[in-house]
């Protein structure tokens, strides 16, 4: 540790203002407190609410997505070499688990390049510090896009993400949506033919084997995916590369919750409001729509939708500050999820564009419960003192 | 009309009124006027040239008519005098297009007639013509006009490369491209990608022109 603060050290003279290579300090000063925890800290303002410091609370982010990380690279492969009709026996793990390593690995790769240039560009022209965010959103890109999405195309997306899903607005902790599925949300839009349907999920497929999701089978009318529940839960199922494993991603919403990063009320809620509106379409039911008769934990299991309720929705800038808000904002990421994917046909998955349109409303369901409170405050105030009139 | 100031058609005076809402004082990107159209028929750069034209001769027009009319227009009933006015001129030009570039004209279909709606009109009458004389408000509906056309001519370029592959119809991104992967983007072609588009060019103005920022 004490040669890496040495270098840095070191290195800081030489991008001092004034020096030769200014125009780097900013990324000195990145990597810098990205390896130490800086020492200056934050002394007041509205930002200061944990003894941790951002840069922290994102790598417990990070450790969070490893397990669905992980197990994507191994689904990866996995789905490849079943595509193909060869079995695990047959490949063995490792040679599995290296292919989806090399397939998702690229994508990182150009996620952080990208991102994180414009990211450091940015800071540089602005002259404040490269913001920690892009750490967590670039990681969160690749698990959410399919396995062979085209790099150049994942390449626009992060850029555009970054600079109008964030650096437009002020950056990090300004953004008013979610950058992760501001990138998703372009590549969906502008490449549909490439970003949904049975033709894109399993890398390399061959021929033969038709790979739809789970969620492309439902649309295209069926009653219940072919794939068993255990299946689902486990993930070995075709899908984005980190969203299919439940498992893994709970591994990571135990860390999130244990840590206390993650908000449990959105997370909680998101889970109740997707059930609530599963059951209620079953009870009103539908002969012309299939899709209503699904038990509403398939819902869980399907898709996006866990790892939207627990990466996603509990992003800290994007969803509700206040507890309650965070309950109305929770629940109607689920009820408008579902909703979106039983009822309109256009879109198999709702998860993504429900809790985008829950990131618009999230300041008005803020501003409604704050604004409840300072009434019903005032109301309290006015019954002990007797009737001041000039209260806000 | 009084006729003791016999000003030259093009003044200087006159030329800023031309030149003003190019840059300085563009409708659609300092004045934020007319951004419903400006969404709705920059898809592809024909009509979006046609309905600039439209939108020119309209604002022109009626400028110069309420101008003339500003005197004797009560002051109470004027907006539905420049209604009558400006829909009278959109009809004409309705029906021009209709005659004369039928198939451009299905494709802008009911925003020829919106343009009866489109705030530059009213925004320029109201703020312009009804204070000023006929020639200077004929050529601030020009110059308001242009400005208009501008912004939609260079959204509708962007627009059309990127989300159609083609410019003014004619395929433009060579065929070995998309052998090798590339696609067209289709948020381009849907109007969400204009309003970003626009915000981008306004982005781009304010930092060059420091005095527009707020």
């Amino acid at each position: 540790m004490k040669i890496v603060r040495k270098f840095f050290d070191n290195l800081k003279p030489k991008v001092a203002k004034g020096s030769k290579f200014y125009w780097l300090h900013s990324t000195v000063e990145a990597f810098d407190s990205f390896a130490f925890v800086p020492k200056t800290t934050a002394k007041s303002g509205a930002h200061l609410r944990d003894a941790i410091d951002m840069k922290r609370a994102m790598s417990v982010v990070i450790v969070a997505v490893i397990p669905a990380l992980l197990f994507g690279m191994y689904n990866v492969g996995y789905e490849h070499y079943l595509s193909h009709g060869q079995s695990m026996a047959e490949v063995g793990f490792w040679q599995t688990f290296w292919y989806g390593f090399l397939k998702v690995l690229p994508l990182i790769v150009v996620s952080y390049v990208v991102g994180l240039g414009i990211e450091f560009a940015f800071a540089q022209k602005r002259g404040h510090e490269v913001n920690e965010g892009y750490l967590v959103t670039g990681m969160l890109i690749p698990l959410i896009c399919p396995p062979d999405v085209p790099l150049w195309q994942l390449a626009l997306a992060v850029a555009f993400a970054v600079i109008i899903g964030k650096e437009i607005f002020g950056g990090t902790g300004m953004n008013f949506l979610n950058p992760a599925l501001v990138a998703r949300a372009f590549l969906f839009f502008s490449y549909p033919s490439q970003m949904s349907g049975d033709t894109v999920w399993i890398a390399d497929k061959a021929d033969a084997i038709s790979g739809a999701t789970a969620l492309g089978e439902m649309m295209t009318g069926g009653v219940q995916p072919h794939y068993s529940i255990l299946d689902m839960f486990l993930g070995f199922i075709p899908g984005c590369v980190g969203e299919t494993s439940v498992v893994a991603i709970l591994i990571g919403a135990a860390i999130l919750l244990v840590t206390g990063i993650a908000s449990w009320r959105i997370m909680l809620s998101v889970f109740v409001g997707g059930a609530a509106m599963g059951l209620t379409f079953n009870l009103l039911g539908s002969s012309t729509n299939a899709y209503m008769q699904l038990p509403f934990y398939y819902h869980f299991l399907m898709g996006g939708f866990m790892f939207g309720a627990v990466f996603m929705a509990t992003d800290p800038v994007t969803s509700s500050q206040t507890n309650k808000g965070k309950y109305i904002y929770g629940l109607l990421i689920g009820i408008m999820a579902v909703l979106i994917r039983v009822v309109n046909p256009a879109y198999p998955e709702g998860m993504m564009l429900a809790i985008l349109l829950l990131n618009v409303f999230a300041p008005l369901i803020d501003y409604f419960v704050v604004d409840s409170n300072i009434k019903k405050r005032a109301k309290r105030w006015k019954l002990v003192d007797g009737g001041h009139k000039d209260i806000n | 009309m009084n006729k003791q100031n016999k000003e030259p058609w093009f003044s200087a005076k006159n030329l800023k009124l031309i030149k003003n809402p190019l840059s300085k004082e563009n409708p659609i990107t300092v004045q934020v006027l007319g951004i419903c159209s400006t969404l709705a028929v920059t898809a592809k750069m024909q009509p979006a040239i046609v309905m600039a034209l439209g939108v020119t001769v309209v604002v022109a027009m009626s400028n110069l008519l309420c101008s003339l009319l500003r005197n004797t227009i009560p002051s109470r009933i004027r907006i539905i005098v420049q209604l009558v006015i400006v829909s009278l001129l959109v009809i004409i030009v309705d029906q021009i297009l209709k005659a004369f570039v039928y198939e451009i004209s299905k494709q802008l279909s009911v925003f020829v007639s919106l343009i009866v709606t489109n705030c530059i009109v009213m925004g320029r009458i109201e703020a312009f013509a009804l204070s000023n004389k006929p020639v200077p408000s004929f050529i601030d509906g020009i110059g308001n006009g242009l400005g208009y056309g501008i912004i939609l001519l260079v959204v509708s370029f962007i627009r059309e490369l990127f989300g159609s592959g083609t410019l003014w119809g004619y395929n433009v991104v060579p065929q070995w491209l998309y052998e090798h992967g590339y696609s067209n983007n289709s948020l381009m072609i849907m109007p969400p990608m204009a309003l970003i588009v626009v915000g981008l060019i306004v982005w781009a103005h304010r930092s060059r022109n420091k005095e527009l920022c707020e």
